[in-house]
């Protein structure tokens, strides 16, 4: 019993379950909206969202895997940040800011051959998406102008010169979207191609997932190395806990808030390169006035990963894998509105729930403290 | 039993993972008496009160007023039993001024609108009654510790909080301040308020409190009326062993000049005056140069340029015949420079690192504890186990101890141990041992003795003129950012040395 106990109020425990509880509580919200929206169809809703990648085959999953490499790097980006003292909301611009210069880069590079150029094409977007982040890094760093307020400024720049930029450069005006990556800068499918697909009578129904994913969660580990295991990351860290303190010790805590923005940047915009660089039937550019989804999506991503860069991985999946059955929705009588809602709903509501963390070994001491 | 106890706390106990820190504690507090708390660095003091104050819940015991049980599961439910706390390191919000911070919480409004004037008018009728001098409108961040202090009091006096509780209030105050203190304390007594009130230093129990309780390692040991018992006696309960009040030192053999300063200025953030004006002096090879004198004489600001960490306007720095004036901080430190810092928390540790992590914070570059840029977790665990044990720094969770949760105390010693350790060419220690327990103090005089002794150079800038007296070759007096006097303890009084602090006397300073 006293072991059990203790399991029950140990940190890792703690930490996994509140995020499952989390989850678990936004999944309830979230069906209680469907039962406001269309009380008749809520029970079947449910099933679909929950089913999630499943309900259609290993296509499904593989598409799963697709949506959730963007997300892990966003999530990366805004954990890698607030591990450091900064709240990156700018995932959105450098996201898209990443997605534009890897998509220029796989359209107009055509000379470059195959593995250099979708290469080049992710280095392209990771820069992209890091210089996108220096702007409100120097702000920060020596004109303390708070990080928020200009990642919100860059956001819409991003987003609008985007647009610009992939209207007049490398638009497809037909399809109303950006042009087809040349098949040297779509990402290879490191394998992928033989367990995500489905059969159509003898035919392969293959799902957009590619080497992307790998890429993404070689960069989770290496972020989780660099957080924890190295001096640079200790600077980091030490500077958004105490920059005072961190001048004491002789780190420069105006560079390293700079570094640490820059780098939050560059993941985000990597996740932009690695969703777009998908070939045909993968994502493409849209001239639309709003934010990127994958952008923001990267604080709850990270507030249910608890900013642990492997718990990135996992909720990333998650929220994909709900995202992805969300879509489904549309089978039912669900105006896509409603279904965004929803999304948003069981997103929101996890991460907001993860206060359970605080409260639970309150709850446990308590009923403890009743039977003595 | 019933009324003749305003507080009873019985049988207190408090764990925390790895640590009991109170194991059955009692305490009873008469009405209208100042009763003193002692104990060691980590004895559980700011553990108890923070149980009186509903901060933690205890897992056993009982707390009763006036002869009532009573359960207090919040600072809110604390206030409403009249319980008012000035807590070891304040807890004020920076950029909000002294007014707003007095009565955040219990704000008086009118449709939905804060009424002002009206809380203005009771706090500065408190600030009169009390000779609490605080400026409404001033931001926290901008005022001195010893007023923050005072703003934490008014905050309990707002309230009309009728039992005290004060940790370690005088650690962080000049002896000025604490004779008014300690005023101010008796006053408030007198007029039936209970005080709760914990000091590491004896004389001050000696002279203001009724009775004393003492704990040792979470235990308790006794209560004892103060009047009657000794102050040796007091401090042998609270240690177990006898401790040594003066120390032993040989006189200095100062050798070849080590660290120079020459005609240092510091502009001043608040004022046109300068801050520290046109200062010079060396400190020798084996010699502990003392700088006194009252706070915000320009001390602060001083360090700071020494170290780096501030702005100079104009001046040379040199160490070891090398200048650093323009040098990083960094590369001061792995020149050689120590600095125990005034104010541990902002600039001393990083809270939310571990004792470990604390310890390297100077060296994790260094090949010692980095390894292609990986730090090294073995030796650094090594390592700190070696200093915890060579400085007696007490934690629950030995070096994997969060730096937050140590004990106000054993914090100073981490801090300590670091610089000291390593082997300065300058130390430069600014009231290091603010906070400790006789015994730490004893320990930490000694270190500073040998490192002088072993022919390294010790700034040490103190504001406790005891430890003045005591401690240095040498002082040099600073008043309002000028070197007003330069004299040898033996040839001083500090009846002498007091009156060049307040700027009534002046030497004519050859250097
Ligand atoms: N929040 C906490 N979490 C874990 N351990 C704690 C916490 N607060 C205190 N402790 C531990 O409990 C013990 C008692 O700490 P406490 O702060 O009460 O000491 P103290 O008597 O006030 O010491 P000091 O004179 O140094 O201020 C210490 O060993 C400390 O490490
Ligand atoms: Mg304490």
């Amino acid at each position: 019993m006293k072991t059990f106990r203790k399991i029950l109020l140990g940190e890792e425990f703690n930490r996994a379950t509140a995020s499952i509880i989390a989850i678990l509580i936004g999944l309830l919200v979230g069906f209680l909206v469907l039962l406001i929206s269309n009380s008749a169809e809520a029970l079947a809703g449910f099933k679909i969202i929950l089913s999630g990648g499943f309900s259609t085959g290993a296509k499904g999953m593989g598409q799963v895997l697709y949506f959730a490499t963007p997300l892990i790097l966003t999530g990366l980006s805004v954990g890698f940040a607030f591990k450091t003292g900064l709240f990156n909301i700018g995932t959105p611009g450098q996201f898209i800011i990443g997605a534009f210069a890897a998509v220029y880069i796989g359209v107009t590079c055509t000379f470059l051959p195959a593995p250099l150029h979708w290469i080049a094409a992710l280095l392209a977007a990771t820069i992209a998406g890091g210089l996108w982040a220096l702007i409100p890094g120097i702000l920060k760093a020596y004109l303390n102008v708070h990080e928020v307020i200009s990642s919100i400024m860059m956001n819409y720049i991003g987003m609008y010169l985007a647009n610009y930029l992939t209207k007049s450069t490398i638009y497809d005006i037909r399809k109303a979207q950006s042009l087809n990556v040349a098949d040297s800068a779509v990402l290879p499918k490191g394998g992928l191609d033989y367990i995500f697909y489905n059969d159509l009578g003898g035919v392969k129904d293959l799902s957009t997932v590619n080497s992307g994913i790998w890429i993404a969660i070689v960069v989770a580990i290496l972020i989780y190395f660099i957080i924890n295991k190295t001096t640079f990351g200790y600077e980091l860290k030490a500077c958004g806990f105490n920059q005072n303190a961190s001048n004491y010790a002789g780190i420069n805590a105006k560079r390293s808030i700079v570094l640490s923005m820059v780098i939050a940047g560059m993941l985000a915009g990597l996740g932009g390169g690695l969703l777009y660089l998908s070939g045909a039937s993968g994502r493409h550019l849209k001239v639309v006035d709003m934010l990127a989804v994958e952008g923001f999506n990267g604080i709850p991503v990270a507030l249910l990963g608890l900013s642990n860069p492997i718990g990135i991985i996992f909720s990333a999946f998650i929220i994909a894998y709900i995202t992805q059955g969300g879509n489904y929705l549309q089978t039912l009588n669900f105006a896509p509105e409603v279904i965004d809602i929803i999304i948003a709903c069981i997103i929101y509501f996890s991460a907001f729930a993860l206060y359970f963390r605080k409260l639970l070994p309150f709850l446990i001491k308590k009923g403890r403290g009743d039977r003595q | 039993m019933g009324m003749e106890y305003i507080i009873e706390m019985l049988n207190i106990t408090k764990s925390f993972p790895g640590i009991i820190a109170n194991d059955a504690i009692t305490l009873q507090l008469r009405k209208g008496e100042i009763h003193a708390l002692l104990g060691e660095n980590g004895a559980g003091k700011s553990t108890l009160m923070s149980v009186l104050f509903g901060l933690y819940q205890p897992e056993n015991g009982v707390i009763t007023k006036a002869g009532k049980e009573v359960s207090i599961n919040n600072p809110n439910d604390a206030n409403n039993l009249g319980i008012g706390m000035v807590h070891q390191h304040f807890k004020l919000i920076q950029n909000f001024t002294v007014l707003q911070n007095i009565i955040l919480g219990v704000e008086t409004t009118k449709n939905g609108f804060l009424k002002m004037d009206e809380a203005r008018t009771k706090v500065m009728a408190l600030s009169d009654q009390y000779g609490l001098k605080v400026d409404p409108d001033t931001l926290i961040e901008d005022i001195t510790v010893g007023m923050q202090q005072r703003v934490e009091i008014l905050k309990m006096l707002y309230r009309d909080n009728e039992i005290l509780i004060f940790d370690e209030p005088t650690a962080v105050l000049t002896p000025q301040e604490i004779e008014e203190l300690m005023k101010i304390m008796k006053e408030l007594a007198g007029e039936g308020k209970s005080i709760l009130f914990i000091t590491h230093k004896l004389n001050e129990i000696k002279s203001t409190a009724d009775r004393c309780t003492v704990l040792r390692k979470g235990k308790y040991i006794g209560t004892v009326d103060v009047q009657t018992t000794s102050k040796e006696t007091m401090s042998e309960m609270m240690v177990g062993r006898k401790i040594q009040f003066t120390i032993d030192k040989n006189p200095s053999i100062p050798n070849a000049s080590h660290f120079e300063v020459r005609s240092l200025t510091v502009s001043s953030k608040r004022s046109a005056k300068k801050a520290v004006n046109n200062v010079s002096f060396t400190v020798k090879k084996g010699e502990i140069l003392c700088i006194a004198g009252i706070d915000g004489n320009g001390q602060s600001e001083l360090v700071y340029a020494l170290t780096g960490l501030g702005p100079i306007e104009s001046g040379q720095i040199f160490l070891n015949g090398k200048e650093i004036t323009k040098m990083s901080v960094r590369d001061r430190n792995v020149l050689g420079m120590s600095h125990i810092p005034e104010d541990r928390h902002k600039d001393g540790l990083i809270l939310d690192y571990t004792l470990a992590e604390n310890l390297i914070l100077k060296k994790y570059f260094t090949p010692e504890f980095q390894d292609h840029g990986f730090i090294k977790f073995n030796a650094t665990h090594t390592y700190a186990d070696r200093l915890i044990t060579e400085f007696d720094i007490r934690s629950s969770q030995g070096s994997k101890t969060m730096a937050r949760s140590m004990s106000g105390g054993n914090q100073q010693k981490a801090i300590l141990a670091r610089e000291i350790n390593n082997d300065p060419e300058i130390l430069i220690a600014v009231q290091p041992t603010r906070g400790l327990d006789v015994g730490a103090i004893e320990y930490i005089h000694k270190q500073l003795v040998e490192q002088r002794n072993s022919g390294k150079a010790v700034l040490l800038v103190s504001l406790e003129l005891d430890e003045v007296m005591n401690v240095s070759d040498r002082i040099l007096v600073l008043f309002e950012g000028e070197i007003v006097a330069d004299l040898m303890p033996a040839e001083t009084t500090v009846q002498e040395l007091g009156l060049y602090m307040a700027g009534s006397k002046r030497k004519e300073v050859v250097l």
